[in-house]
């Protein structure tokens, strides 16, 4: 299961039961309610609304811990001491890289520039799906580090609108098999 | 607390306000059925039913931008002001002041678009704007930036006199936003939630307007003194400043209409609270600082402003969660309310931003970002509360307004054909651009792999069914706009004509 697929189904599982509350209370709408029952109903309402608030705030915490724990992205203002290490330049509409190409099974440092206006560098796996990214901008370097798990031709795709030749603007990634394996 | 009379004394729109109101909500219908076919003709273009040269493509994905999100604005100011003049006093020029600006800042941005040839989208990151290759010049970059600050100046006049007026009755705009009760006190139950919601709109938008003007004058420089080169991630940072307050903005104008008319419909009061006035003391800082989310993947930004990017997306969902949808939902909830076209449309207004929140914050956060960013998901989360939020509120107010001449609410066995229409195409055509996103598709790119074509094909279907809905609302709408009023206005005093 791709990170994509996970966050698709938790989108799906969320607006799910966004539409589900709205579903019940559209149903529960049309009937009308004496004071006795809106006094009960109103009680019921502060209640569920504190277990809500209970539930978002300890999902918040839990999510954010969980996800900002590890800092996804690598620090930029010092050497990282990856091995395997490829400069990334993008160009309207262009990309050069050296090497193009790497092994799989250890981590791979992109240092990645622009020559002119703001790029996306994207790498798309064999399959189709986007591993990684970061934006390649002018004046800055992004050190992105990547772990290829498999081998195979990867795609560079630009992702970042830059003119009229955004769309071709691609390359390919050779990346190879550890040796030994 | 807001009025349960449907069609209040002090909402009745004559003379002066009547023009200035029919001006533009049937400029803004228009613009939506225009620029909804601009976006039609390109997700038709991506399913490779049309052939739209590149160019042609980033000039109407320019147009449709930066013409959605100013139409957006341009309603969204209609419904504040509809509601907020009732509690202060307003005063009609900057109101037609605003939308003179607004089309003569639209007119430079079409001129620049469709004559100059610019493409450098709505959010004109610099350096692109200069960097035409040969489709446009600077001098025509120059144009749009200027139309853009038409447009920021009429929205800041707008806002100053809002502002002096809430002032003047309020004290201050800390008092307008009802901070004196958030820690204790007997809450004034006549406190409008509009003062407090167009109160928060003044604050964060004018900040976010005076960053849009930094980096336009600062871009401007650039196009006609190349030799002072702008810092890109700090030109960065002010659009997208910018930019997210801008539309967002739009988000808390148009949410005034559910909170004034919903009680109406459902004929149950609904009063201001202490949760209220916090959801909106916090979303009033969340809005200003959020905008880093728009940055996560520029590594070369200070992590801590990433850090505050997903805290405060994820954060930004508990006011509307618990508080707006939560207390819309318990408003509704057997409220025997008779479905019309604005309840309707102000249930689904909310569901689209609740729900809609939902992929928004998923992509706000870095992890996810990585794999996540400028896909299809980007577009398919904001489409989801813009056209199934935000244009819906803004519609609510359209059919209530039509409604007031006879004073019953719209529910023609047309509308209530148009609407499904509405929700289900709208329905079909943002999940293609979710479904889109969880596959890696591309946003802004004019050149479709085959392998994309699938839910570029569904895009394009509920696109079609979402403008067949809208050119049926825009026509019903401005034919009830300007039919004349009724005799002395309309009836005063009836409790309900709801239910």
């Amino acid at each position: 299961m791709t990170l994509q697929d996970v966050i698709w189904t938790i989108a799906l599982v969320g607006m799910g039961l966004v539409a589900l509350g709205f579903i019940h209370v559209i149903i529960q709408a049309g009937k009308p309610a004496d004071d006795a029952a809106s006094r009960k109903s109103a009680h019921t309402a502060h209640v569920l609304q504190a277990w809500l608030f209970a539930i978002l705030f300890v999902g918040f915490v839990a999510g954010s811990w969980a996800t900002l724990r590890h800092f996804p992205i690598p620090p930029q203002h010092r050497d990282l001491d990856v091995k395997q290490v490829v400069d990334v330049v993008g160009r309207q509409w262009s990309w050069q890289m050296t090497p193009a190409s790497v092994k799989a099974g250890s981590p791979v440092e992109f240092r990645v520039r622009s020559d002119d206006v703001n790029h996306g560098f994207a790498l798309y796996a064999p399959d189709g799906r986007i591993v990684t990214q970061t934006q390649a901008m002018p004046g800055f370097t992004n050190k992105l580090v990547y772990t290829f798990a498999e081998p195979g031709t990867y795609v560079v795709q630009c992702l970042e609108y830059c003119g009229l030749g955004h769309g071709p603007m691609k390359t390919t990634l050779e990346v190879v098999a550890a040796q030994g394996e | 607390m807001a009025s349960l009379t449907l069609y209040p004394d002090d909402e009745r729109l004559t003379g002066g306000t009547r023009a200035a109101f029919n001006l533009y909500i049937i400029t803004a219908v228009a613009l939506f059925v225009l620029m909804m076919l601009d976006g039609l003709t390109m997700r038709m273009s991506q399913a490779k039913w049309l052939n739209v040269p590149p160019d042609l493509f980033y000039q109407l994905l320019s147009m449709h931008g930066a013409g959605m999100v100013g139409t957006m604005a341009l309603v969204t100011t209609a419904v504040m002001w509809f509601f907020l003049r009732k509690y202060v006093h307003l005063h009609l020029w900057a109101f037609v002041a605003n939308y003179v600006l607004f089309m003569l800042g639209a007119v430079c941005i079409i001129v620049s678009i469709f004559v100059g040839g610019y493409g450098a989208l709505w959010t004109f990151l610099y350096p692109l704007p200069v960097h035409g290759t040969g489709l446009w010049t600077g001098d025509w970059s120059a144009l749009f930036l200027v139309g853009y600050l038409l447009i920021g100046v009429g929205s800041l006049l707008f806002y100053l006199d809002a502002a002096a007026a809430i002032i003047k009755v309020h004290g201050n705009l800390g008092r307008a936003l009802g901070l004196q009760w958030l820690f204790g006190g007997t809450i004034d139950q006549n406190h409008p939630k509009t003062v407090v919601a167009s109160t928060m709109v003044i604050i964060a938008n004018s900040l976010g307007i005076l960053a849009g003007a930094v980096v336009l004058v600062m871009s401007l420089v650039n196009i006609f003194y190349p030799e002072v080169v702008l810092n890109a991630l700090v030109a960065k940072n002010l659009i997208y400043w910018f930019g997210h307050m801008y539309i967002n903005a739009t988000i808390y104008m148009g949410v005034i209409a559910v909170y004034e008319l919903l009680p109406r419909y459902t004929r149950k009061p609904y009063p201001i609270s202490r949760p209220f006035l916090w959801s909106w003391a916090v979303s009033t800082v969340f809005v200003i600082v959020v905008f880093p989310h728009h940055l996560l993947m520029d590594f070369a930004q200070p992590r801590w402003l990433a850090i505050i990017g997903q805290v405060v997306s994820w954060g930004a969902g508990f006011p509307v969660f618990l508080v707006t949808a939560y207390g819309a939902l318990t408003n509704l909830y057997r409220s025997n309310i008779r479905w019309t076209m604005p309840s309707r449309l102000m249930v689904l207004a909310v569901f689209g931003w609740a729900a809609g929140i939902v992929p928004a914050i998923l992509d706000g956060t870095i992890r996810n970002n990585l794999v996540m960013h400028n896909t299809q998901w980007v577009p398919g989360h904001f489409h989801f509360y813009l056209l199934l939020g935000v244009l819906a509120m803004a519609l609510a107010l359209m059919f209530h307004v039509i409604g007031s001449r006879v004073n019953e609410p719209p529910n023609s066995r047309m509308d209530k054909a148009g609407f499904p229409l509405y929700l289900f195409g709208g329905l079909i055509f943002v999940f293609a651009f979710l479904d889109a996103g969880h596959l890696s598709v591309p946003r802004r790119m004019a050149e479709h792999l085959d392998a994309w074509t699938f839910t570029d094909k569904l895009g394009s279907i509920g696109a079609i069914l979402v403008v067949l809905a809208m050119l049926y609302f825009a026509i019903r709408i401005t034919t009830g706009l300007l039919k004349s009023p009724a005799p002395g206005g309309a009836r005063v005093g009836v409790p309900d004509a709801a239910g």
